[in-house]
């Protein structure tokens, strides 16, 4: 089987969430990927370096410096004519083109996959991760986007693919990119931090999240999270949310503070390999999944912790 | 103006899903069920789009069981002035392939200038028919959206993504999908429920649509996730110090 993996980039650098679609890719076939931005033929070099990458196709142009949708699923939807598979991160930008492209295609798309059980058979969360679904297809080509907490992150060195050029499809004038506002942060970035600490409602406002939560994050090198009822509420930006319509992280600690535990955020976080819970109300959900957890008030709890590590 | 805005009714999200024993599904005999969370989001968008005078009319549409009009009620009972129904048998699930079919045709019998849709249902946890429907009607998308302004003839998104926002600005008629943070959804009055009783609630099949229903995906089996043992409590911050330097994080 021949895979077109799209690579996630800004124009400059590869994006982590490529690689582990890559291992996906892997497991199906021949990989082969697609560069599409704007000045991104450096991108493309990078990517040829990943372990097990054959050709690289490089897409330059104008019209796919933003990701745009209407822009890259009509290019990918051509390349496909010589491919069986296409798959992309489920990050935003891969849920924002598959589903397109799966369209164009005429194909079923299967959102999320965390395990590969043959060639058209996949398993894949359902109901907020509370069920996991197996699932054959029928369509003669697949679309995909994968779990990144699912696989290993193939290597992004070792490899010796081939950049080739691929014609433009041209820019579908039906929309255009206004601006973005991203986060700057020194901290890891979510779903490849190794410790997250997220804090829920109980952090009050922005100013007592970061007074309590940061210093902490701080003294283990962690990336910093949050319930959807901490973003709701303005204590951090919409990109800190982790559970089920959120980011979905699997690091090796994940400290959940002042967090109740609903399915949502569960959803979320529960693949981390040891969770360490923090909330006053012992009958909290978040102990029922936590390794460690410690009963208390958090305002005393937090400052202590951060002052004896 | 028209505006579309799709419907599921689902599994209500308080609910906790359990696995049938049989390993066919989800068992959803006798549980509460509602509309989609992120479907009343965009409900509640389309009716202040309407209420800013930037749309003249608000159209419900849900693809389900008999009992999807109750959700379709809902749609209504909050301000929608008409609903319609594509009706398919109890039990059977139509993929958001299939869906975004039916969408498109409705949108090509009503023209809207927006379909605002949720960008994901609670159930299939799929996030693909706002933008299959897109790609279908060679339309603009406007996905995960935080703020939505209609400006002329076009209408400006500004979109959750991964590292923060983005602001799109696409060509009506679009699609947009709806973020939790676009709209807190209003709650039916008990005036307006008894007035949705009488709104125009039309019905159609997929067959009206000339689509074909039958599923591209074989669902296999359904299991539970494998389940996580709770831990230890810890007494106090010196014990929780302790596990953390097991662990090779402090
Ligand atoms: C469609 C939909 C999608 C959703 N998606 C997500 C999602 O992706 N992610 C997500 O997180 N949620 C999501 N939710 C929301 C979810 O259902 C919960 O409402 C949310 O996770 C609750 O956040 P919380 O735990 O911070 O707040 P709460 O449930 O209010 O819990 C606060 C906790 O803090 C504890 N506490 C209070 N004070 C202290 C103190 N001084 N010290 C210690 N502990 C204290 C309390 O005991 C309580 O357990 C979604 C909901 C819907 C409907
Ligand atoms: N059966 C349906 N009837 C009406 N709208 C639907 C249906 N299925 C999906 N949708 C719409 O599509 C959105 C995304 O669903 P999904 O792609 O299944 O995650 C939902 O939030 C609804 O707005």
């Amino acid at each position: 089987m021949k895979t077109l993996v799209l690579v996630e980039h800004d124009n400059a650098s590869v994006k982590d969430a490529t690689l582990a679609v890559v291992t996906a890719a892997g497991k199906l076939g021949e990989v082969h990927l697609l560069v599409a931005g704007k000045g991104c033929a450096g991108v493309a070099d990078a990517a040829a370096k990943i372990a097990g990458v054959g050709k690289v196709h490089l897409a330059d142009d104008a019209a796919y410096e933003h990701q745009l949708p209407e822009n890259v699923a009509p290019l990918v939807a051509e390349l496909m004519g010589h491919h069986d598979a296409f798959l992309a991160p489920a990050t935003t930008t891969g849920k924002n083109i598959a589903p397109r492209v799966a369209a164009l295609l005429d194909v079923m798309q299967i959102s999320e996959i965390i395990g590969i059980e043959g060639d058209k058979t996949f398993t894949r969360p359902i109901y907020a991760g509370n069920a996991i679904a197996t699932v054959e297809s029928s369509d003669p080509k697949l679309v995909i986007t994968v779990r990144g907490t699912a696989f290993d992150k193939a290597s992004s060195e070792g490899g010796s693919g081939t950049v080739e050029a691929v014609a433009a499809t041209g820019d579908s004038g039906l929309s255009s990119f206004v601006g973005s506002e991203l986060a700057k942060s020194e901290r890891p970035e979510l779903t490849s931090a190794k410790v997250i600490v997220s804090g829920g409602r109980a952090l009050k406002d922005a100013d007592t999240f970061k007074e309590v939560i940061l210093p902490l994050a701080d003294k283990l090198n962690a990336g910093v999270g949050a319930s959807r009822a901490a973003v709701d509420a303005g204590y951090v930006p919409n990109d800190y949310q982790v559970g089920q319509t959120g980011k979905i992280v699997a690091p090796e600690v994940y400290i959940a503070v002042g967090i109740s535990g609903a399915i949502q955020h569960l959803a979320g976080m529960k693949d981390s390999k040891t969770i360490i819970a923090i909330n006053k109300d012992e009958d909290a959900p978040i102990f029922q999944v936590a390794d460690i957890g410690l009963v208390g008030d958090l305002f005393k709890i937090v400052p202590e912790l951060t002052g004896k590590l | 103006m028209k505006i579309l805005v799709p419907v599921k009714r689902v599994i209500d999200y308080n609910v906790k899903p359990r696995v049938k024993a049989d390993g066919s599904g989800v068992d959803l005999a006798n549980v509460k069920m509602s509309m989609n969370p992120f479907d009343e989001i965009a409900v509640e968008e389309a009716l202040r789009l309407k209420e800013k005078g930037a749309a003249t009319e608000v159209i419900v549409v849900s693809i389900g069981p008999a009992k999807a009009t109750e959700t379709l009620r809902t749609g209504l009972a909050m301000g929608a002035d008409r609903a319609i129904h594509v009706a398919v048998d109890d039990g059977v699930e139509v993929e958001p392939l299939a869906v975004a079919k039916i969408l498109k045709g409705i949108a090509d019998a009503e023209s809207p200038g927006l379909v605002i849709l949720g960008k994901q249902a609670i159930d299939d946890d799929s996030n693909q028919t706002g933008q299959m429907l897109a790609a279908l009607m060679g339309r603009p998308q406007g996905t995960f959206a935080n703020t939505v302004a209609v400006e002329g003839d076009h209408v400006v998104v500004k979109r959750e993504i991964d590292g923060g926002l983005e602001t799109v600005k696409l060509a009506m008629p679009a699609i947009v999908t709806t973020d939790l943070r676009l709209n807190e959804p209003r709650y039916a009055s008990l005036p307006n429920i008894m007035k949705a009783k009488s709104k125009p609630l039309d019905s159609k099949t997929p067959a009206d649509f000339g689509v074909d229903i039958a599923p591209r995906l074989k669902t296999l089996k359904v299991a539970e996730p494998p389940v996580r043992q709770a831990g230890v409590k810890v007494a106090d911050v010196d014990e929780l110090v302790a596990k953390m330097k097991a662990l090779g994080i402090a």
